[in-house]
């Protein structure tokens, strides 16, 4: 199955927006952009809620706009997950989620999960009979979500569906959104929180002033230094590992991605569970030679592959892991006083002391 | 020593100008509440000029238009009558014309605090715009539907400006409660003039309390 390919362009009252984007037919797509960037208008005209007549739009091989010829959004096979859950406040919990299955299901689309797989996956079972008007806010957006995957989407559009939740509610939901990885239904997902972005997406479009500045894997975009990914403060990439062994003795266990492996403190799982590691660029220091004396677990032989702008205070190195570079990226960020006092330059072969890794919680 | 007619004959008329009105009056709402024409504030001041014209003369131009001259005389004579002044579907003609704004009002305002928001959601649900209509935006504005409904009602029970040009003081056919009282009144019947405006009055009493506390139940099932 082909993925999306998107094109609009247009003004939505003084805001010009001209984008095109391509995003796969199976994973997470973050629209990834500071507030006001378009990437909420760029979800409405996805599911045709806005119309730019100057767009183009194809979903799976289905032309869903072209031009002035679009499909209204109730022809248009979608779940919407609003930033606020906007449930039905006249209906029960269960009439919200059976309002778009019943609706789908007479129009013959093929059924993505069943309702109580639903109702499991998002721990629903206990709100069903509730009025949406006593749940709270984190409860109201499970339900939005179970609403949206239960009309049977072929793509799954979400709008900043944490942003209106506080720091508890975040944390309650986004194991069931990582279990949407479960899923083969592909999904936008709108943030403008590298945190979010960072757990959930595979891919990444990123957008400034109603434009694509970048769009491609998650890791690629993290680790490219002309992006302004780079240069946040919390900069950092993420690592695809797999567990491979756990030293009871110590607590530890060993995770292993192209290029390299990681030791990290507690149990992560059976051998062969996938784990994502973030590892921060301010939590990477560079040597010439491997340290032999040191309390850091992690010190993994890489290759400068290259660098961001070196006339500040810091700079940003791309990393290439493995002894030969070839591996997956790192980034690590250092002064230039230190670049300069190892003499270092692209090419060269390096060992990144790793101070931390963080885990981000993918649900095994 | 009640005179049931007018009561009855009021009763069916406000029964039958309030199911016209809601038939009638939701369109309108909804086209008020929703449309971005230019000059949807022209029409939305034509539904509510009976709340400042004097009903004599709404009713003075209704008696032109009812009459023989008027399009009423002409529809009249589509059934063979001369006129539809001074007939009962005339008075209902008047009825819904009089008791418009306090329809549309609280109706378009119940379609316009719903928003799009929840339309957008079914529409992302799968819910064609009618679809929608019926299933999300008529249950959210409820609240509108009772209110308009009973203020439509009560309105009609109690006009008397507008029925009296154009619809006289005829028994069984336009002689409505408000006339009736005004007859004894005139007569000086004032017993029976007193059964029937305490029976008005604590049939408006009875109307408000129902409403506040509807009201009020409603506001709080949505808290």
């Amino acid at each position: 199955m082909t993925g999306i390919s998107a094109r609009f362009r247009g003004t939505v009252g003084r805001f010009a927006l001209d984008v095109a984007f391509e995003a796969p037919a199976r994973g997470v797509t973050a629209l990834f952009g500071p507030s006001g960037c378009g990437k909420t208008t760029v979800l409405r005209c996805v599911a045709g809620l806005q119309h730019l007549p100057d767009g183009h739009l194809t979903v799976g091989g289905a032309v869903w706009q072209d031009g002035r010829r679009s499909q209204p959004t109730h022809a248009r096979p979608i779940g919407f997950v609003f930033q606020d859950a906007s449930l039905f406040p006249h209906l029960s919990v269960r009439a919200n989620l059976t309002y778009g299955q019943s609706r789908a299901a007479r129009q013959g689309a093929a059924e993505v999960v069943r309702f109580d797989e639903v109702v499991a996956l998002l721990g629903l079972e206990p709100l069903l009979d509730r009025s949406p008007l006593r749940l709270s806010g984190g409860e109201r957006q499970r339900v939005a979500i179970g609403r949206a995957l239960l009309s049977r989407p072929g793509l799954l559009l979400m709008d900043e569906p944490l942003s209106a939740l506080d720091r508890f509610s975040k944390d309650e939901i986004l194991p069931y959104l990582e279990a949407l990885h479960g899923l083969s239904i592909p999904v936008l997902y709108v943030s403008h929180d590298v945190a979010e972005v960072e757990r959930l997406a595979d891919h990444l479009v990123l957008l400034d002033q109603g434009r694509v500045i970048a769009a491609g894997p998650l890791e690629q975009l993290q680790a490219d230094p002309a992006l302004p990914l780079a240069r946040l403060p919390e900069a950092g990439v993420v690592l695809h590992a797999t567990v491979t062994d756990h030293d009871p003795d110590y607590g530890l266990t060993t995770l292993a991605f192209d290029g390299g492996v990681l030791v990290v403190p507690g149990r992560l799982g059976e051998a062969g569970t996938p784990r994502r590691a973030r590892i921060a660029a301010a939590d990477v220091s560079l040597t010439r030679q491997p340290p032999r004396e040191s309390s850091i677990l992690n010190c993994l032989p890489a290759r400068i592959d290259g660098s961001g702008p070196r006339d500040g205070v810091m700079i940003e190195v791309v990393l290439g892991l493995g002894r030969e570079g070839r591996g997956e990226r790192l980034l690590a960020r250092i002064t230039r006083r230190s670049w300069d006092a190892l003499g270092l330059a692209v090419g060269d072969a390096v060992y990144a002391q790793v101070k931390s890794v963080a885990l981000l919680n993918r649900s095994p | 020593m009640v005179d049931w007619q007018p009561i009855w004959l009021t009763l069916k008329l406000a029964a039958v100008t309030t199911v016209i009105l809601l038939i009638i009056g939701t369109p309108i709402a909804w086209w008020l509440a929703r449309s971005t024409a230019w000059w949807k504030e022209g029409v939305a001041a034509v539904v509510a000029l009976p709340l400042v014209l004097p009903p004599t003369v709404l009713g003075f131009y209704l008696l032109l238009a009812l009459g023989p001259y008027g399009p009423g005389g002409w529809l009249a004579g589509l059934w063979g009558e001369r006129s539809l002044a001074f007939t009962f579907s005339g008075l209902v003609i008047g009825s819904v014309l009089y008791s418009m704004p306090f329809v549309i009002q609280p109706i378009r305002n119940a379609f316009q605090a719903i928003g799009d928001r929840p339309l957008e959601v079914a529409a992302t649900l799968r819910a064609s715009p009618l679809d929608a209509f019926l299933t999300v935006a008529l249950p959210l504005a409820r609240p509108g539907f009772l209110t308009g409904a009973v203020l439509a009602f009560a309105h009609t029970v109690g006009e008397f400006g507008v029925v009296l040009m154009i619809g006289g003081n005829i028994p069984g056919e336009t002689k409505v409660l408000s006339v009736a009282i005004f007859d004894h009144v005139e007569a000086l019947e004032w017993e029976r003039a007193h059964v029937l405006a305490g029976g008005m009055l604590v049939f408006s009493f009875t109307v408000i309390l129902i409403m506040m506390t509807l009201e009020r139940r409603m506001g709080r099932a949505r808290a």
